[in-house]
């Protein structure tokens, strides 16, 4: 198998799917670049450049570089969605969201039920998240949380770029808006790709790792940070099963109370603020479902309650370390060095 | 009303410090010495302080992404911006902020800002509260060519007009947004933009400071009159990147070269002063050595003054858990 980065493989899954539904476009801010100037059309590819290369391939016609206007942008998405089209469209920075979000909030997530199940809305929104590029209060949230309360939305993390293409080809043919959330920090990763299309389920988390000791449930980036730990601690016998739940809506509830009640001892890992984020949301699934199964209070590790802060020094401890994942492991097994 | 040779002078100095302050963060940027996304402002300096230099600290200003100028142009410490670009705990907003967020409220600064289109309703807040409180302040919001196009800029225009609040919109029209072209983004021009709200709008060439100083003094003086909102389209171009690390293959490989060549700011200043022998050179020459020094000395100090620390992480929000 190929090895790929994040990048290609969301770029190979946009591009698979355009060649293969013709109703797919993309569009946002300088997606392709260079509109209306004088020199390279397609210069930049969005800011990452994912989606570099696909101008070339399908004219401007289906990649469409649009003003600064996301409240615009974002509800034509919608509006196409709901008429016809399957838009992929690039928010850019989740941050962003707080420009457009009624259009996807009011609008996209409620189609469905407030029509009596009379529209499909299949809208992509692409979008960048997460600490760790000293970009500040502005362009380094995690907020999935937000999307997540959200009846309606669906919403995918993938960690790695085989999950990326996976759920990228989900997302695209999926009937409902999906948010889909890549990590800026995780472009460059490399992994096995397979070459071919092929579609990850929403909803079907994957274990990424199996033990005995204590049970990891980890979102996006944070299933990286989970693994290294785990891979870390079993070499002095310590071992984790870590849970990656891939959409954090819909959510596999059955994978995370199964795998928390195999160990009895849980961490949950979020890089989002501690409070209505993903942590407290599975924690109290766990505690619900399964506290009769914990062996010890359940740990939560989560960046504090405070907007990412600039300075790197300051942003280094913000963002959930493995040495905190690996303290609190050792905290809910009791077992210290 | 003219410019006494004090204003000349103090305006030279500040496009001067401008230029050298973006010129030393473009270096120190590529040394890898800051960090984040930096956003240059070198080439747009006659605008800003164009705009500014009728500015006192009761008025406020909104900026953009594209802050350091505007900072500059309206006073902030240069020391405490050059510390906070490279997040250090005496930076101007203790490091938190960075190139994207400096602000000093006390400047009648608030703030560089991360989001495109975020600064125009902000500055008729302060526009509001000018004229609510009577401070006899005016307000001012920069916006970019490609911010021009965002729904909050549109609905302070309208806002602005029918409170008849002291607010000018200054929008800086450098070509491009990100990789793309104004011709191909903004539909109609910025002059009809404002008209259609029965706002006063003019166009100026940005790299001329006489003609954006001459179109600021009557928008000012229109605000501070109780005459209401006006916009400036402001002609100008960037030296730099979209930000710094920025290929640029969008643009012309020549644009920027024959621009400097023939228009640059600075350059028009110098000989508009000198040829009708408003200042002499050698003042002008003395300013470009002082800023110079200034400048580098605020580089070493930043390299070496101290980060923040944890106790730092926490402080500034109401509650943390
Ligand atoms: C709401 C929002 N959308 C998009 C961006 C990403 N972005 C940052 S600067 C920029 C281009 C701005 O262009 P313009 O307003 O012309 O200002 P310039 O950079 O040319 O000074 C874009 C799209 C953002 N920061 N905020
Ligand atoms: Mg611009």
């Amino acid at each position: 198998m190929a090895k790929k980065s994040y990048r290609q493989a969301i770029s190979e899954a946009l591009r698979q799917e355009m060649e293969r539904d013709h109703r797919v476009i993309v569009l946002g801010e300088d997606i392709a670049g260079g509109a209306g100037g004088d020199a390279e059309q397609d210069a930049w590819g969005g800011p990452m450049g994912v989606t570099k290369g696909l101008l070339p391939l399908f004219g401007r016609e289906r990649v469409i570089d649009t003003p600064i206007t996301e409240s615009g942008f974002i509800g034509a998405a919608v509006g196409a969605a709901a008429t016809g089209l399957r838009p992929v469209a690039d928010l850019m920075f989740v941050d962003f969201m707080g420009v457009c979000f009624d259009q996807i909030f009011n609008q996209a997530a409620k189609f469905k039920y407030m029509f009596g199940g009379k529209a499909t809305t299949p809208v992509v929104i692409r979008t960048m998240y997460g600490a760790g590029f000293r970009a500040a209060s502005q362009h380094s949230q995690c907020l999935y949380n937000i999307f997540t309360h959200i009846p309606g939305l669906k919403v995918a993390l993938p960690s790695n770029p085989y999950e990326a293409k996976g759920l990228m080809i989900q997302a695209i043919r999926d009937d409902d808006p999906v948010i889909f959330f890549e990590h800026k920090a995780m472009y460059d990763m490399e992994g096995e790709v397979p070459d071919e299309s092929y579609a990850i389920p929403f909803g079907q988390a994957n274990v990424t790792r199996e033990g005995d000791d204590a049970t990891i449930i980890a979102f996006g980036r944070m299933v990286n940070f989970a693994n290294t730990v785990a891979d870390k601690l079993s070499k002095e016998g310590i071992t984790c099963t870590v849970v990656d739940p891939r959409t954090t809506s819909p959510l596999d509830t059955e994978t995370i109370l199964e795998t928390a009640a195999e160990t009895g001892r849980v961490v949950v890992v979020d890089e989002a603020h501690p409070r209505c984020n993903m942590a407290t949301d599975v924690s109290a699934l766990i505690c619900q479902e399964a506290f009769d199964k914990l062996k010890a209070p359940i740990k939560m590790v989560t960046a504090p309650h405070a907007p990412v802060p600039f300075s790197a020094a300051l942003e280094d401890l913000y963002i959930p370390s493995m040495d905190k994942i690996e303290a609190a492991v050792r905290s809910v097994t009791g077992k210290s060095h | 009303m003219q410019l006494s040779r004090e204003d000349l002078l103090k305006a030279y100095r500040r496009m001067v410090m401008i230029r050298e302050f973006e010129e030393a963060v473009h270096e120190e940027f590529s040394a890898g010495s800051i960090p984040g996304f930096v956003h240059l402002y070198a080439g747009e300096e006659a605008s800003g302080v164009g705009v500014c230099m009728h500015l006192n600290d009761n008025d406020y200003i909104a900026s953009t992404h594209r802050g350091h100028g505007h900072c500059l142009a309206k006073d902030c410490d240069e020391h405490a911006m050059m510390l906070e670009i490279f997040g250090k705990k005496e930076g101007l907003c203790g490091g938190k902020g960075g190139s994207m967020h400096i602000a000093d409220l006390s400047k009648g600064m608030m703030g560089a800002n991360g989001i495109v289109g975020g600064g125009p309703p902000l500055i008729c807040g302060a526009a509001l509260t000018a004229k609510t409180l009577k401070t006899g302040g005016v307000a001012v919001a920069f916006v970019g060519d490609g911010a021009s196009n965002q729904g909050t800029v549109f609905e302070s225009y309208n806002l602005a007009k029918i409170l008849n609040l002291p607010a000018i919109f200054v929008v800086e029209d450098n070509g491009y947004a990100e990789a793309t072209s104004s011709r191909y983004s903004v539909a109609g021009s910025q002059v009809n933009r404002g008209k259609a709200f029965d706002i006063p709008a003019v166009e100026v060439d940005g790299s001329d400071f006489f003609a954006v100083w001459e179109a600021a003094r009557e928008a000012v003086e229109r605000a501070r009159n109780g005459g209401g909102p006006s916009l400036i389209h402001s002609r100008v171009l960037r030296y730099y990147g979209h930000f710094e690390g920025d290929a640029m293959t969008y643009r012309p490989a020549d644009e920027v070269a024959n621009y400097r060549a023939q228009k640059d700011p600075l350059m028009q200043f110098r000989r508009r002063v000198t040829e009708a022998g408003l200042l002499d050179g050698s003042a002008l020459d003395e300013i470009d050595r002082s800023v110079k020094d200034r400048i580098a000395q605020c580089v070493v100090q930043a390299k070496s003054a101290p980060e923040p620390t944890e106790a730092d992480l926490l402080t500034d929000v109401y509650i943390s858990y």
